[in-house]
């Protein structure tokens, strides 16, 4: 694969923050490849990391956090030619990275509710980043916003979008934080879980909206969430993370078909479906996640795993292919080649 | 124990909580908020009984009122003590401490459910104080007990709210709820603040919890498929009014609501092949300050016929105990 079908490409990517002097790792060697056009879904549980690794990528990161990687590249295509952006050697908050936060990259943040400034028109606040990078005059602008409104589907976009934020529903809200990021029409749309705050109905319109965007206009959508559910249904690739390791990675039919790490099996396993049996009982995980400031040698996930061998308490544990494309960190599968 | 003996140990009949909106100097009522529109439903002893709806739909006060944290505007609850039905709406008082004995409340959030500058002894003891137990052995023995139930240690008493994780605050909570011997169980949102992995076992303790105490469960939740897991029968509200009552099993087979339908539709399945039918809904849910006329789901509702914008359905039994409030069944003909 080339980089016209690749849109990111991150390699080893570490990041550790730092407090009370001491230095905490939290990601630890993620590495991916997002190809151009596809969902990826980056699932685990509060505090695996799903989150921070994204934040490390477009370097939305706080002062006391240490991001380093041996490769983070986004490739641009603008018609047919590809352009090289080596997110990792940009200063985090100087001018390039600047450029490509909004056109090229939007983010959509987990709460509407707080990811609004309460005291601005929802209008100019999708705006802004138009007016900021296309320097186009303001009545321009909020034609265009009043285009992307009525594209979310959001009711009387005329008078909406001289409302505040708090005469908002969730739902809507997190419509115009859709519209902050799709304005200055970026290719890669980066998710973090997005319907969570939202009920189920909301739920389902906004992940319709968003598979519309992707079909439609051939964005690439990273979506993180903890909703194995929503996976099945928006993403073609799957990244299973666990205590900041990526711990299995394949397409959505490596991930739910052929299921290998028993981290990702418990997590199938663990919600309750609708179509169970009645008398059965859910399956639980033992324990608790481990704070990250004490994590043992070895598999971080040995102390609640039912196959945990004597080995897995040793060393770091690698990833194996288990067939093209679907790694597993996990010793069971050390038949298989090593990859990195 | 099947349907016919069942005994109904809380009786719901026409509850109404409404909260006023006041507005200018003279704090004048200018409208109401309907949490909870004329709801009547019964509570059998030992069932566990979900109730589900989106945010805003009154599932959390209509449990707040069954337990006389909110008082409600008007209408009756009957609850089931020795033999008699007594109006707890009218109790106060002492009458309302020995209530509220017998049933207990499980919050949301654990993480504001405890406070955090008293240790778990003195968070444990203290409703034990209340209810009357004085030997200080005493409560200790109760407190091990109730420990020994949720599987903490009991040196874990000595202990702040902030050393334990999400999933053990849940279950210490569910232990205090349990000191006093209660028969019902009202539990707010257990487990939606837990994480995926946390949550089976929370919900698993909290079936086996109830068959050695032989509990009765108001289990309130907006998650269908964790509410499916835990019920035996289903409540449906919709802006503050019950749409759908069924056994958990016929509801998830055979929704008759429209709204019960989208509502399942919409649930996201961990299954790759699963061919879903979405059926998404229209707008959202309307303000329970204005509701719409008739049946308050009418405009959303993919079904809506010139009735409905005019009459508010009725609860109407299907005969297998199957409760729908919609025109689309009209009585004697409960198919389409």
């Amino acid at each position: 694969m080339d980089n016209k079908d690749i849109i990111l490409d991150v390699k080893k990517l570490n990041t550790s923050f730092v407090s009370d002097k001491k230095e905490t790792k939290i990601i630890k060697d993620v590495s991916f490849q997002m190809k151009r056009g596809k969902t990826l879904a980056i699932v685990g549980e509060s505090g695996c990391g799903k989150s921070v690794t994204v934040h490390s990528i477009v370097k939305l990161m706080p002062r006391n956090a240490r991001v380093k990687a041996e490769k983070v590249q986004y490739n641009a295509l603008k018609d047919g030619v590809v352009t090289e952006y080596s997110l990792d050697k940009m200063e985090a908050y100087g001018k390039e990275m600047r450029k490509l936060r909004g056109p090229e990259i939007g983010m959509v943040f987990q709460d509407p509710m707080s990811s609004l400034n309460p005291v601005y028109r929802v209008g100019d606040q999708v705006a802004e980043g138009l007016i900021e990078h296309e320097h186009i005059s303001k009545a321009e602008a909020k034609k265009r916003v009043l285009d992307m409104f009525k594209k979310l589907g959001i009711p009387d976009p005329e008078q909406r979008i001289n409302d505040y934020p708090h005469q908002f529903s969730g739902g809507m809200k997190q419509r115009v934080v859709i519209a902050i990021a799709m304005i200055s029409n970026p290719e890669l749309l980066i998710a973090d879980e997005p319907t969570t705050a939202l009920d189920v109905t909301i739920q389902a319109q906004i992940m319709e909206l968003m598979k519309k965007l992707q079909v439609e206009d051939g964005k690439t959508i990273i979506l993180i969430t903890h909703n194995m559910g929503l996976v099945a249904e928006m993403a073609d690739e799957v990244c299973v993370m666990y205590m900041g390791r990526v711990v299995e990675f394949g397409t959505l039919e490596d991930i739910f078909e052929h299921t290998s790490h028993p981290y990702t099996r418990a997590l199938l396993r663990s919600v309750p479906v609708l179509d169970m049996e009645e008398g059965e009982e859910l399956e639980t995980i033992p324990g608790i996640t481990p704070n990250p400031a004490d994590l043992k040698e070895g598999c971080e996930f040995a102390d609640r795993c039912s196959e945990c061998m004597e080995r897995c308490r040793k060393g770091t544990i690698p990833a194996y292919e288990v067939s093209p494309g679907h790694r597993v960190r996990c010793l069971k599968y050390d038949k298989f080649p090593e990859v990195d | 124990m099947t349907k016919e003996n069942r005994e109904v140990i809380f009786q719901v009949r026409n509850l109404k909580t409404w909260f006023p909106i006041k507005k200018g100097m003279m704090k004048k009522t200018v409208g109401y908020v309907k949490a909870v529109d004329d709801v009547s439903l019964d509570i059998y002893r030992g069932e566990t009984l979900g109730i589900v709806g989106e945010s805003g739909c009154g599932k959390s006060t209509l449990g707040k009122t069954i337990m006389m944290l909110e008082r409600p505007t008007s209408g009756e609850v009957h609850y089931l003590n020795q033999g008699e039905y007594k109006d707890i709406t009218k109790f106060t008082g002492k009458e309302l401490l020995a209530f509220r004995k017998e049933v207990q409340m499980v919050f949301q959030d654990p993480y504001s459910a405890l406070n955090p500058l008293k240790k778990i002894y003195e968070a444990f003891e203290e409703p034990l104080k209340v209810h009357g137990v004085t030997d200080k052995k005493e409560r200790e023995k109760i407190m091990y007990r109730v420990l020994e139930l949720v599987n903490i240690q009991p040196d874990y008493l000595l202990r702040y709210p902030h050393e334990f994780s999400g999933g053990q605050r849940q279950r210490l909570c569910i232990a205090r709820a349990l000191e006093v011997n209660p028969q019902v169980l009202i539990c707010d949102e257990p487990v939606s603040a837990l994480d995926v992995s946390i949550q089976a076992q929370v919900l698993n303790l909290m079936k086996k919890i109830q068959r050695q105490m032989n509990l009765t469960y108001l289990f309130i939740a907006h998650d269908l498929s964790v509410v499916k897991y835990m019920s035996d029968r289903i409540v449906v509200m919709y802006l503050g009014k019950v749409v759908e009552v069924a056994d958990s099993k016929e509801l998830y087979k055979n929704p008759m609501h429209p709204y019960t339908r989208a509502l399942l539709s919409a649930i996201p399945v961990p299954d790759i092949h699963y061919k879903k039918n979405r059926q998404v809904l229209e707008g959202e849910v309307p303000s329970p300050i204005n509701k719409p006329s008739g049946c308050a789901f009418h405009n959303r509702c993919p079904h809506c016929m010139g009735i409905c914008k005019e009459a508010d359905p009725a609860l109407q039994d299907d005969g297998k105990g199957h409760f729908v409030a919609c025109h689309l069944y009209k009585e004697g003909k409960a198919d389409e």
